[in-house]
């Protein structure tokens, strides 16, 4: 059987046009929360020792406070978070209708930050960005993941599954080796999961902090000795997108907890 | 690239399998070798020193080998099980397959996940800290056939 998806895996590198099918079915797909211990499944869910939580109430500050030239905070334009922010997280990335790029959630905050606020962008990775990405991610916590992938999120949709199924690094390894054929499986000491994206930003413990999904992407990347892009990267948006579909589904848990 | 390396390693096995002789001349940089019938023949440096092949597989930073493969290791530390353990492969193998598998397994079967640890072609997005370097040295290539040679016991 995992034979059999290996040689799959190993023909969608040939063919892109059969890419269309799903190697894990939706019936199978598995969020990593799965696979952790029970202390850490127990932490996660419990918002008193989620360490998560704490991005999540500094979101809900920054959320209401002024901020930039325009002088306005999320709330002025937004309203109330839990009503106007509720199931956005599920539909990201998404493509802005206006200039017609693939925005992963915090692009779109920081879309807001410098257009709307006309304040000076959060850095990638900061505390604030992560706290807001956090706070608005949590008002979709127990959603379905639907990103859309018709239309002009197409060819994003495309090149970011190529990137998933495309050997690289010097390890020479696709994101289907480890996470479509040897799920469930160990590496070194680690049980692989799917590798899905439902719990982003999460807390990791290896990082004793929050961090983002491509924060994580680059800890896969990194692992095969692949070049890493910038933050931010177009690149990574369009894999973030093939991700969401594949994972078409499961439950946003942000904030989540990982090892 | 990546497809037509693959598409070559594919002709090469297809080939091997219908019984001709074959013959593949790595790049350059790298000492030249030759795959003949599914293996490796001549040695890519000097005699293989056991004790350094052993301390390179169980190196997991240095060689990763543990991350896919369960090791005889008298320390019993964490393994990976992603592979076929590798006890009992010195009675499996001759040294030129095991040679012909730690080059590059891809060269073997087009599908195989084991990093080719002596190849530098066809790779994609190397970090720059690795670009066109091996994952290891003719003797390190070497010195790990030699121990995995010595591993006759099949796993318990
Ligand atoms: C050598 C194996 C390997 C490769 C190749 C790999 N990963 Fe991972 N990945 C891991 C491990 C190990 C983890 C941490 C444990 C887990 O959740 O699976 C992980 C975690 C993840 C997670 C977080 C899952 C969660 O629930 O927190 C995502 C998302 C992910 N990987 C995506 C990718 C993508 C996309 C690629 C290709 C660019 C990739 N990985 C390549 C091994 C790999
Ligand atoms: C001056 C008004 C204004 C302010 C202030 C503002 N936004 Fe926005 N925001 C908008 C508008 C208008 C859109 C819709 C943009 C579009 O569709 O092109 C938007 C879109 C968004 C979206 C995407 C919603 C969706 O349904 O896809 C998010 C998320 C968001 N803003 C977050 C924030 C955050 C976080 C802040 C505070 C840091 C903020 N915004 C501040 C006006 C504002
Ligand atoms: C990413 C996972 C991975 C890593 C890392 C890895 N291997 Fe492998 N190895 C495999 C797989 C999978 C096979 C099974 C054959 C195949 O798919 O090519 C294999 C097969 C082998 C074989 C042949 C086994 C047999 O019984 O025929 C040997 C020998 C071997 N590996 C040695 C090593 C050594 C030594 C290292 C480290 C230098 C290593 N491998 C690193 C995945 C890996």
């Amino acid at each position: 059987m995992k034979a059999l998806l290996l040689l799959a895996a190993g023909m969608l590198v040939a063919a892109p046009a059969w890419t269309q099918n799903r190697v894990i079915p939706q019936a199978g797909l598995k969020s990593g929360f799965e696979f952790l211990s029970p202390d850490l499944k127990k932490m996660q869910l419990d918002d008193f020792a989620n360490p998560g939580t704490l991005w999540v109430d500094r979101g809900e500050k920054l959320w209401r406070a002024e901020a930039g030239a325009a002088k306005k905070s999320c709330a002025d334009c937004h309203g109330d978070a839990r009503a106007s922010m509720k199931g956005v997280a599920a539909r990201y990335p998404q493509v802005d209708r206006h200039s017609g790029d693939l925005m992963t959630l915090e692009a779109r905050i920081l879309q807001s930050r410098v257009e709307r606020q006309k304040a000076v962008p959060f850095a990638r990775e900061s505390e604030d960005l992560l706290a807001l990405s956090a706070y608005v991610a949590y008002q979709s916590r127990g959603m379905a993941m639907e990103a859309d992938i018709e239309g002009a999120a197409r060819k994003h949709f495309d090149a970011g599954e190529a990137m998933f199924f495309r050997r690289r690094g010097q390890l020479n390894l696709n994101c289907a080796h480890c996470h479509d054929a040897n799920w469930g499986r160990t590496l070194y000491a680690e049980r692989i999961s799917q590798g899905q994206p439902n719990a982003y930003p999460a807390y990791r413990l290896e990082w004793q902090t929050l961090g983002s999904l491509e924060r994580r992407l680059r800890a896969c990347l990194s692992g095969v000795r692949a070049e890493i892009l910038p933050f931010g990267s177009p690149e990574y948006a369009d894999l973030a997108l093939y991700l969401s579909w594949r994972a078409k589904g499961l439950p946003i848990e942000t904030p989540g907890v990982r090892r | 690239m990546q497809y037509a390396v693959n598409a070559a390693a594919a002709l090469l096995v297809a080939a091997m399998a219908a019984g001709f002789a074959q013959a593949q001349t790595p790049p350059l940089s790298l000492v030249p070798y030759v795959v003949a019938g599914g293996s490796i023949e001549k040695p890519l440096a000097a005699p293989g020193n056991v004790q350094r092949g052993q301390a390179i597989v169980l190196d997991k930073s240095l060689s990763s080998c543990v991350l896919c493969h369960v090791v005889p290791d008298p320390e019993h530390r964490p393994m990976g099980n992603i592979a076929p353990p590798l006890a009992g492969v010195g009675a499996r193998l001759s040294a030129g397959q095991m040679r012909l598998r730690l080059v590059d397994s891809t060269l073997l079967n087009a599908h195989s996940i084991m990093p080719p640890y002596y190849r530098v072609e066809g790779l994609h997005q190397v970090a720059p800290a690795w670009r066109g370097k091996p994952i290891m040295s003719a003797q390190q290539i070497e010195d790990m056939v030699a121990w995995l040679l010595t591993l006759k016991e099949p796993p318990r």
